[in-house]
């Protein structure tokens, strides 16, 4: 049994996205860095602003982006670990509260038909997962709706196959052309229910490292080429980089559908994790 | 590179072409949303239409740190303010500037009007920040970040989207 205070998980919450949300993930920094030399005209104006934006966020520690988006937690908890001081919900929502407020980060959440502004970004979206052991793992992003509106759920007919699933795929990052922010990366979630497609696709998007599967891994990178020939380039403005990556997840479904969701993420990826 | 200065006039955007990079400094006002809503139901009302003549902005920023101008502010997806375009561009609102595709019903009223549509670049909001030298609240202040901010902006980056050839 482990046992684990809810202070310490506020803190490293409040941390987490303090230091996210004016920092863009190095490692598709890095992608667009080494792509632009080979842009043009407006598409190399508009990476070259993207980059200084990132280092200048960094330098004064300002939003990346003004949309410092819906705050999203993935919590992984073995079924040996054991909370004091409060309840676990509570503590993600009060490092969310105080990482908004002290970062000066826009609040962006309101109720959905009213329109009225919680004032604090919260409630943040969170997701449980028990597994064994005493594990606790959380999977933080800031999740900007200028992507999120182009993300897209797909309740395919099975006779689509691999090939419909995979047009679905690169047209949901096509069809977006520059509303997302490109270049995008792309979360792909490919079977069991509705829900449980939306989910693997935005979880995946934080996956660390290549995929363990060879078919899967041989799809994301035929879709990666197939979004960056389309031409869409940074911002829209045509060009060469489209897409900074497409990262899946599969899951058996029922033999009557096939399920694929896509979460759309714009370039100023705010990706983190921690353990405790 | 192009370097324009507000108020920006017919004569002043006569050259711009599609996909021309420019620098722009001068007056802009923000405006998204809930403030565009608002602007509409004035002029309905029989008010003369607010911003016109000024150059557009749709962008919300994030809260102004202590000792600071504005927070990041960069732009926000134009085609949410499609319905408005045509009203703005018949009502002498000449320049918006936003990201992403807008509507042909958009794009039109904008050429037809002779006005100009530019795109800033997404994500970029600290860049565009730096690029604010003063900025104060113009309109709608209990709207917060979606209220009208008129912003005072110093070699901001910006590409021609929209205009008639």
């Amino acid at each position: 049994m482990k046992t684990i205070s809810v202070r310490t998980v506020t803190e490293k919450i409040r941390e987490a996205f303090l230091d996210k949300g004016v920092h863009i993930c190095e490692n598709y920094l890095k992608i667009m860095e080494n792509a632009l030399e080979k842009e043009e005209g407006a598409a190399r104006f508009a990476l070259d602003v993207m980059l200084k934006n990132a280092r200048v966020a960094e330098k004064t520690s300002s939003p990346v982006c003004q949309d410092t988006g819906m705050a999203v937690v993935f919590l992984t908890i073995g079924q040996d670990v054991r909370f004091t001081d409060g309840f676990i919900g509570n503590a993600v929502n009060e490092g969310v509260r105080q990482a908004y407020k002290d970062g000066y980060f826009r609040k962006s959440v309101l109720d959905p038909l009213t329109r009225k502004n919680t004032l604090d970004n919260t409630p943040a979206v969170i997701h449980y997962e028990i597994v064994e052991g005493e594990v606790f793992r959380a999977d933080i992003m800031l999740k900007g709706f200028g992507s999120e509106n182009m993300s897209r759920l797909y309740m395919l007919s099975p006779s689509e196959g691999k090939d419909g699933v995979e047009r679905v795929i690169a047209e949901t990052a096509i069809n977006a052309g520059g509303n997302p922010c490109p270049p995008v990366l792309l979360g792909v979630g490919i079977g069991g229910t509705m829900e449980k497609a939306c989910l693997m696709s935005k979880k995946v998007l934080m996956r660390d490292g290549d995929n363990p599967d060879q078919e899967l891994r041989d799809m994301e990178k035929k879709l990666t080429d197939v979004i960056n020939a389309s031409g869409t380039g940074p911002q829209g403005f045509g060009g060469k980089l489209s897409c900074l990556g497409v990262k899946i997840e599969k899951y058996p479904t029922h033999l009557a559908g096939l399920p694929v969701a896509v979460t759309v993420q714009c370039h100023a990826v705010r990706h983190a994790h921690f353990e405790l | 590179m192009i370097k324009l200065t507000t108020p920006l006039t017919k004569e002043k955007i006569a050259s711009l072409k599609k996909g021309d990079a420019v620098l722009l400094s001068g007056t802009i006002f923000t405006a998204r949303d809930a403030a565009h809503k608002k602007m509409a139901e004035a002029f309905a009302s029989g008010k003369p239409l607010p911003l016109r003549g000024e150059v557009i902005y749709y962008a919300g920023p994030c809260p102004t740190k202590p000792g600071e101008i504005i927070g990041s502010v960069g732009p926000t997806t134009s085609y949410r303010m499609d319905a408005y375009a045509e009203l703005f561009a018949k009502n002498g609102c000449l320049a918006t500037i936003g990201k992403g595709k807008r509507s042909a019903e958009a794009q039109n009223a904008i050429k037809t009007n002779g006005g100009v549509h530019f795109e800033a670049i997404g994500g970029a909001g600290a860049y565009y920040k730096n690029c604010v030298k003063k900025a104060e609240t113009y309109l709608y202040p209990e709207l917060g970040a979606e209220a009208v901010y008129k912003l005072e902006v110093v070699d901001f980056p910006i590409i021609v989207g929209i205009i008639s050839d």
